[in-house]
């Protein structure tokens, strides 16, 4: 088991993370962030938090549960569905999804899926805290607080005040190895 | 869980995840395109032995928002009129490819057959005078949606609950999700026991009708015998029917709920059943929306076992 980082490297990810969203998108008046069920959600709302702050005014930000768009629904366990709340129009503003860790991209393919639903975006992007590779699909992240190559049998746990009680991401060895 | 058959023995925790899902799907529901991909490539088959238009409706539009198939079987166009045994029927739409059986059923119990017959699961869409979960669920959704919560809240169901079903499963899911439930109806229509039900019991509608919450009126059902049980009809309407001057002494913020089809000017009257305070097309459209939870809990994700 290896902390990879800690609630310090995950604050200064988080305002990496702003200042990049920042450069790339004109202010912030078209921006929503839409947190990716369930630790993308807190991470979103972290991220609006830090926006306000640099740019002095609010950050639209909500949540997206993917439960119904999955496509490996047959080889997943059951889980009952988290909320969806989308309290911004869709529809022409630019997007950003917001997950913890992305891996096969699996899941941001079904919160494009999701988001299609909703409306359309002039433009989507893709925040996550750790990209851990392995992709499966073509799809690649905008902002990434931070690399961290592993191997398919470990596992990447990012723990969040919020749900954990503490701000570390962690790598454990899978079974099996 | 395998299948949906009935309330008895569902804990409170799995009810209340059942209508957490519920108010997603209620939310997809009032999108532009309702309609999620959930359930691509699964078929679900209606089989209702007994007469059902709005269950079975709205068990179809379920599965379709859910992306799903469906097939249906109705018994007056079907070879049961030909002789065949319900078995037979059963593993011949089994053999055609299907994932779920929707069944109602005049029969008590004959979900729980099928349930043996095939590996898929089963959901009980009504059998006899016993279960009717799914409309339980739509019913606290309802509730739930008004008030928030079910806790504390005083729940009077008045009218046939010998014979109801819905009375039953009701009862039941009320009960557990922390409502106090009060049985009215004249002797002849409470159950032969009712302390196996978890609710009071009384027999004089006006003494007990200014103290609920909700106000929960059970159709006469003629087709059971109810009609039997009672002197008339106007006589039930005078002691038991909510009329006018009733719903004006129930608590300002109370609600009235039926589960259709409605007997208007026997067991409610037709001015009630129209005034906001009436949630009868609530219930409807929440109905669609908690069998998708349903069907989506059942075959949205790995079998147990």
């Amino acid at each position: 088991m290896a902390r990879v980082m800690d609630g310090n490297d995950l604050e200064r990810a988080i305002r990496r993370i702003a200042h990049e969203i920042l450069e790339q998108n004109r202010g912030t008046s078209d921006i929503g962030l839409l947190g990716i069920q369930t630790r993308g959600v807190p991470l979103a709302e972290r991220l609006a938090m830090v926006l306000e702050s640099i740019e002095g005014s609010p950050v639209e930000w909500g949540s997206l549960d993917i439960g119904m768009y999955r496509d490996d629904l047959d080889r997943r366990p059951k889980t009952e569905l988290g909320e969806t709340s989308v309290p911004f129009g869709v529809d022409g503003r630019t997007v950003i999804l917001v997950d913890d860790v992305l891996y096969t991209g699996r899941t941001v393919r079904a919160a494009l899926d999701a988001l299609a639903d909703l409306g359309r975006p002039s433009r989507v992007q893709l925040a996550v805290l750790v990209d851990r590779g392995h992709r499966e699909l073509p799809i690649r992240p905008d902002y990434i607080g931070k690399n961290v190559p592993t191997s398919r049998t470990e596992r990447v746990s990012v723990r969040l005040v919020e749900r954990d009680g503490e701000d570390a991401v962690i790598i454990e060895a899978g079974a099996g190895t | 869980m395998n299948h949906f058959l009935t309330i008895d023995g569902v804990s409170r925790v799995e009810l209340e995840g059942l209508l957490d899902d519920a108010d997603e799907f209620v939310d997809v529901l009032h999108r532009p395109i309702p309609k999620v991909p959930a359930l691509r490539g699964k078929t679900v088959a209606t089989m209702f032995f007994e007469p059902s238009t709005r269950t079975k409706m709205s068990f179809e539009k379920a599965a379709k928002a859910l992306s799903a198939d469906t097939m249906s079987f109705s018994p007056g166009t079907s070879s049961l009129s030909k002789g065949e045994s319900l078995k037979d029927t059963v593993l011949t739409v089994k053999a055609m490819g299907t994932d779920a059986m929707v069944v109602r059923h005049q029969s008590i119990g004959a979900p729980w057959r099928i349930a043996e017959w095939i590996q898929q699961p089963v959901v009980n869409g009504g059998d006899g005078a016993h279960q009717h979960p799914t409309q339980a669920l739509l019913d606290a959704l309802t509730i739930r949606q008004h008030f928030g919560s079910l806790d504390g809240l005083k729940i009077g169901i008045v009218g046939d609950i010998r014979h109801s079903r819905v009375a039953r499963s009701d009862t039941q899911a009320f009960a557990r999700l922390g409502a106090d439930v009060t049985m009215v109806a004249p002797r002849t229509l409470l159950p032969v026991d009712p302390t196996v039900f978890p609710a009071e019991v009384s027999e004089d509608l006006d003494e007990v009708l200014g103290d609920f919450d909700v106000v929960y009126v059970l159709r006469v059902q003629a087709e059971r015998g109810g009609a039997s049980l009672f002197p008339s009809l106007p006589e039930y309407t005078a002691r038991y029917g909510i009329t006018k001057e009733r719903f004006a002494r129930l608590d300002p913020d109370a609600i009235v709920m039926h589960p259709g089809p409605m007997n208007r000017g026997v067991e409610i009257e037709g001015a009630v059943a129209d005034d906001p305070r009436a949630l009868i097309l609530d219930q409807v459209f929440n109905g669609v929306a908690v069998r998708m939870a349903v069907l989506f809990r059942l075959l949205g994700g790995e079998h147990d076992g």
